[in-house]
């Protein structure tokens, strides 16, 4: 690795899984077939196609994984959609890691935590859920409450039911918008569907998710009796350089890139709300 | 004492530091303004208190090559384009310039350092002119900067029809000593007189005393919904002009572009006035002009000194002053912000 943070390294997609009609998980790999760096959970990585473009994403996967990095990426722009018609062995450019993690080793430690994802919200989520999987005796008890539009776009399905609902002390609720044929499971937006869950005070919560979806449940939990101080999240803003220069993601004083993106609601209270 | 260069030696001066390094000094445009350019025998150092853009496109080029790209089939290969840099001079650097790169520095040489600026620094070496006829649109000194003083690596000041000069660095000092005897020993008594002189003149300037009173890092909740914003805002054509020539805007963009040989990724200038700036699949934060107004003047009057220790982003450089083309400028968003507040 070079000590020039605008100049990417080489990175091969080595796996693409299709996870909904507008999600794929990518593994990159460096050429060499080892994992292109390590990172903390919540942090992301400047990923692209040269001539096309560049752009954050957060490291789906856990730093507890040392084979490989995985990035869910939902098909939503010019650099995503090329991503979405890559074939495997493609080479993307990836550089990183950047941003400040969840606070895993320090906050979080011993708590019970509560994780809330609505769509591809669950991708920076995703990280930090199986790094406190992987780490069980660090932590408390584990509740992810998880919505998607439908069914089909909960992104990957399989590792929910076959992994995480088989867990001890991790409870899993699941919700999707609308009835649909075969789900037998919770109807409802998030954030009702959290007040209706009625979680325990003491918990601390992680939540990523559409920013309405953030605003209500938020509201919610407020509600409910949680205090901002008790509730991360991750942000997404413009990105360009990933180190607090270009200034793009500025919000007030902090640049997301690099004081975030994960900021706890008090924190985010004391900036501009401009984001 | 202080060593003196007489006006006719100018041109033998440059000409010396010419073999050392490449220099480069002001010249007239024929629009009226001035640029820097590279010195060559013949060529005429502008007069002009300033040069339409700032220098800061020495260290922060308006665009610069980042990176190269070769493609085949599905595989990548990345070329680092840089070559090694040239020592060079600037000549006819002002006070409030020689500040913007104290700001720049702070930007681009903290953790991680931009070592595409860095290595541009490093080789630079700047030459300071202190300001003898400062004009309308002069505030440096709301910024606590003395236009007499540059404090470059070496300073030039106008003074009996010639130059006095000092060297405030290490750099600079061996940079004289270099150019063995072409300058003269003289009392330091003109060039005092001249600073005193150009100091008489910015007290009596019209923005002479704007002040920062009412702005710094604590300040945003006073600023950020002060009512003033839309009516100052609204005229705003979003042409980024005062981002272009201003001294201490370090925003930029990366693009790639296709050589036809491969993909070259550059940087270049950006502008928070722009209504792309911000803008990505999902939104934009900075949904109307008046955001992205209000962005680049709290980033220099609020955010910027709040990361750095109570330093304005602004050095009163006055080049917006000029140049916005429906007279908008900081200043004016400074009075009027200032004076809502105090009638609050």
């Amino acid at each position: 690795m070079t000590n020039e943070t605008l100049i990417p390294y080489l990175g091969v997609v080595t796996d693409i899984r299709i996870d909904t009609p507008d999600v794929k998980t990518f593994r990159v790999l460096t050429p060499d077939g080892v994992k292109p760096f390590d990172h903390m959970p919540g942090q992301c990585a400047m990923l692209s196609i040269p001539g096309v473009g560049e752009a954050m994403f957060s490291i789906t996967s856990s730093p507890t994984n040392k084979d490989y990095m995985e990035f869910s990426i939902k098909k939503c722009g010019c650099l995503t959609d090329w991503l979405h018609m890559m074939d495997v062995g493609q080479q993307i450019t990836i550089r990183g890691p950047y941003g400040k993690p969840f606070p895993v080793e320090t906050e979080l430690k011993g708590k019970d935590l509560l994780f809330i994802a609505g769509g591809i919200g669950l991708a920076p989520l995703r990280s930090v859920i199986n790094y406190v999987r992987d780490n069980r005796a660090n932590y408390g008890s584990v509740q992810i409450v998880y919505g998607a539009r439908s069914k089909d776009d909960l992104v990957d399905y399989n590792e929910i039911i076959n992994e995480w609902m088989t867990d001890d002390g991790v409870e899993v609720n699941l919700t999707i918008d609308r009835e649909q044929e075969g789900w037998d499971g919770h109807v409802g937006f998030i954030p009702n569907f959290v007040k209706e869950l009625n979680p325990d005070l003491k918990k601390t919560v992680l939540m990523c998710g559409p920013p309405v979806m953030i605003k209500f449940t938020l509201q919610g939990l407020m509600e409910l009796g949680f205090e901002k101080t008790q509730v991360y999240t991750t942000m997404e803003l413009k990105m360009k350089c990933g180190v607090g220069k270009c200034g793009r993601c500025n919000i007030g004083d902090k640049y997301v890139c690099k004081d975030g993106p994960v900021f706890r609601f008090d924190e985010l209270d004391e900036l501009p709300d401009e984001y | 004492m202080m060593l003196y260069l007489s006006s006719d030696k100018l041109d033998l001066f440059l000409e010396k530091a010419s073999e050392k390094l490449n220099v480069y000094v002001p010249v007239d445009d024929t629009n009226g303004g001035a640029s820097y350019k590279k010195w060559k025998p013949g060529t005429a150092v502008s007069k002009a208190l300033h040069t339409t853009k700032s220098a800061k496109d020495f260290f922060f080029p308006q665009t610069e090559n980042l990176v190269e790209f070769k493609m085949s089939g599905k595989n990548i290969e990345i070329i680092d384009p840089r070559r090694e840099t040239e020592d060079y001079a600037v000549f006819g650097v002002r006070a409030c310039d020689v500040r913007s790169f104290g700001i720049l520095d702070k930007v681009f040489l903290s953790d991680p350092v931009d070592t595409y600026y860095k290595n541009r620094r490093e080789h630079g070496l700047i030459l300071g002119l202190s300001c003898n006829r400062p004009a309308e649109t002069c505030f440096c000194g709301t910024f606590g900067i003395d236009a007499a003083e540059p404090m470059a690596d070496v300073d030039f000041t106008e003074a009996d029809n010639g130059y006095f000069i000092g060297a405030n660095t290490e750099k600079g000092t061996a940079f004289i000593e270099s150019l063995g005897d072409i300058f003269e020993d003289r009392g330091a008594a003109p060039a005092e007189e001249a600073k005193a002189k150009t100091r008489e003149i910015m007290k009596k300037l019209p923005l002479a005393n704007l002040t920062t009173d009412g702005f710094g890092g604590d300040k945003l909740d006073e600023l950020f919904d002060a009512a003033g914003w839309a009516d100052l805002s609204e005229a705003c054509i979003a042409c980024g002009t005062c981002t272009f020539v201003c001294p201490t805007c370090q925003c930029y963009d990366i693009k790639d572009y296709d050589t036809g040989h491969g993909i070259c990724r550059f940087r270049c200038w950006d502008s928070c006035m722009y209504s792309d700036f911000t803008k990505m699949a999902h939104g934009n934060p900075r949904l109307t002009q008046k955001e992205r107004f209000r962005q680049r003047f709290m980033h220099k009057l609020v955010y910027f000194p709040s990361n750095n220790d109570g330093e304005f982003g602004c050095v009163g450089c006055g080049r917006c002053l000029a140049s916005c083309p429906i007279n908008m400028n900081i200043v004016k968003v400074m009075k009027k912000l200032a004076k809502e507040d105090s009638g609050k």
